[in-house]
């Protein structure tokens, strides 16, 4: 439906903004008089942060994204330096978390990739550490969530698969591309399933980047939908409920997600450095 | 479609009222924004993990593993010496024990060494003084004896004066040696 809309606005035509918003959001009765209005997207915008909503974006102009994005850097210099500044061997609360997060991700890259990967665990506790406190930070309401722009995840997940593949070939040579050849199947089926590990190998990027902006993005302009109902005396209660519920499911899959992508680096890994199955 | 983005800057993604057309996740023109904060935020994280955090948490957690290993290492060197300790104490306590022991043997031997002594010593006293007094009852019956038959001799040798006869001295004598020795 949004991409309908998306089409008739870069279709050339004089797009009619009330017609757009009418097919992005159900905008009911007056727009500007109460009553219900979806705009489970807007959310979504960005915009500069200082001078007018409806000034050019560049760049490098600062805007909302830039904000919530550096808050993330705020976040892991607090929990990382700023709570661990006392070197103590009894951890402090805040130490013992910083701690666990250190253990956690290096365990996982430990476990998962083996010990050769332990050179990328800084690589790999960055993205982990931003997509966390990222997608932590914007369940505060009215914030944005850098994370459910596929820009962003795309630039990591890209970042990823350049670099399990750059890794790959140096560390393997040719040797690498035994990867797709299972050398384990039967001969007739290798070249089959080799065309399959290519084509899945090529995807891994859209996956790993679709996956983390989907679930996010989803989640947000869900929340907002039954926001969108609360102002319905009759649906409120039900609409207020469903936000708490959802925004404890958000509360899980903003972890999880964070998880899931740390995890999946940490095997796209594991390929590049022991690519035999 | 020129027109608006011109009138409106980047914002062929916002309409006039500032909502979204579409989806904001596919408006390119906010691609460039995004990418490049998010390089800007992930070098920062990268930066701050690399020089600050990771080397922080790293030697903590060094540290941490070898104070404890050292502490369970001086727990273990503790317990052993505190199980030397209890070796030596057993050992002196049965050491003790054994002087004890040797002592109270050793005492009991002497008392009894002294005891013997003792009640031989005793005995060859008994003996003696049981000889002596032996020999003086041995004495006073041959004095007794002896005296019988000198009073038999002067009885005899006065009973044959008495009778009137001359006793000659010597067949007196030898008549009551005769006789006291065939009593």
């Amino acid at each position: 439906m949004e991409n309908d809309a998306t089409d008739d606005v870069t279709a050339g035509e004089v797009p009619d903004t009330e017609a757009a918003v009418d097919a992005v959001g159900v905008t009911a009765e007056a727009d500007h008089g109460g009553g219900l209005s979806f705009h489970p997207m807007d959310q979504f915008i960005v915009k500069p942060l200082f001078g007018d909503a409806g000034d050019p974006v560049y760049w490098y102009t600062i805007t909302n994204a830039t904000f919530w994005m550096l808050l993330t850097v705020a976040c892991v210099a607090l929990l990382l330096i700023v709570a661990t500044r006392g070197r103590a061997i009894v951890p402090s609360r805040g130490q013992s978390v910083a701690e666990l997060a250190y253990g956690f991700v290096h365990k996982m890259v430990e476990d998962v990739s083996g010990k050769d990967a332990l050179v990328f665990f800084p690589y790999i506790f960055t993205l982990f550490l931003f997509i966390l406190f990222s997608n932590f930070l914007a369940l505060i309401p009215t914030s944005f969530s850098p994370t459910s722009h596929i820009a962003v995840t795309a630039v990591m997940a890209v970042a990823v698969f350049v670099t399990v593949t750059v890794v790959g070939f140096v560390k393997n040579g040719t040797a690498f591309l035994s990867l797709f050849w299972v050398s384990s199947a039967p001969l007739a089926l290798r070249p089959i399933l080799a065309v399959i590990e290519v084509i899945s190998y090529f995807v891994r990027p859209v996956s790993h980047s679709v996956r983390l902006a989907g679930s996010i993005m989803a989640g947000h302009a869900v929340l907002k939908v039954f926001a969108g109902f609360a102002a319905l005396v009759l649906a409120a209660p039900l609409a207020i409920f469903g936000v708490v519920a959802i925004y404890g499911l958000e509360v899980l899959v903003a972890a999880i997600q964070a998880y899931v992508f740390t995890i999946l680096t940490c095997v796209y890994l594991k390929d590049a450095l022991h690519p035999h199955h | 479609m020129a027109d608006v983005a011109a009138t409106e800057g980047a914002s062929a993604c916002v309409n006039s009222i500032g909502n979204a057309i579409g989806m904001p996740q596919l408006c390119d023109a906010w691609f460039g924004n995004q990418i490049f904060w998010l390089v800007v935020t992930l070098v920062a994280i990268f930066f701050l993990l690399t020089r600050v955090a990771l080397p922080r948490l790293g030697a903590v957690l060094a540290e941490r593993t070898g104070t404890v290993s050292n502490d369970l290492a001086a727990a273990e060197d503790f317990k052993r010496q505190a199980e030397e300790a209890e070796e030596t104490y057993q050992k002196a306590l049965a050491d003790a024990r054994a002087e004890a022991t040797r002592i109270g043997q050793e005492a009991r031997d002497a008392i009894k060494a002294d005891l013997d002594a003792a009640i031989a010593d005793a005995d060859a006293r008994i003996a003696e003084r049981t000889s002596e007094s032996e020999a003086q009852i041995a004495e006073i019956r041959a004095g007794a004896a002896q005296s019988v038959t000198e009073v038999a001799k002067d009885v005899a040798a006065e009973l044959v004066q008495a009778l009137g006869g001359s006793a000659d001295k010597g067949a007196v004598d030898a008549a009551v040696d005769s006789r006291v020795k065939g009593a």
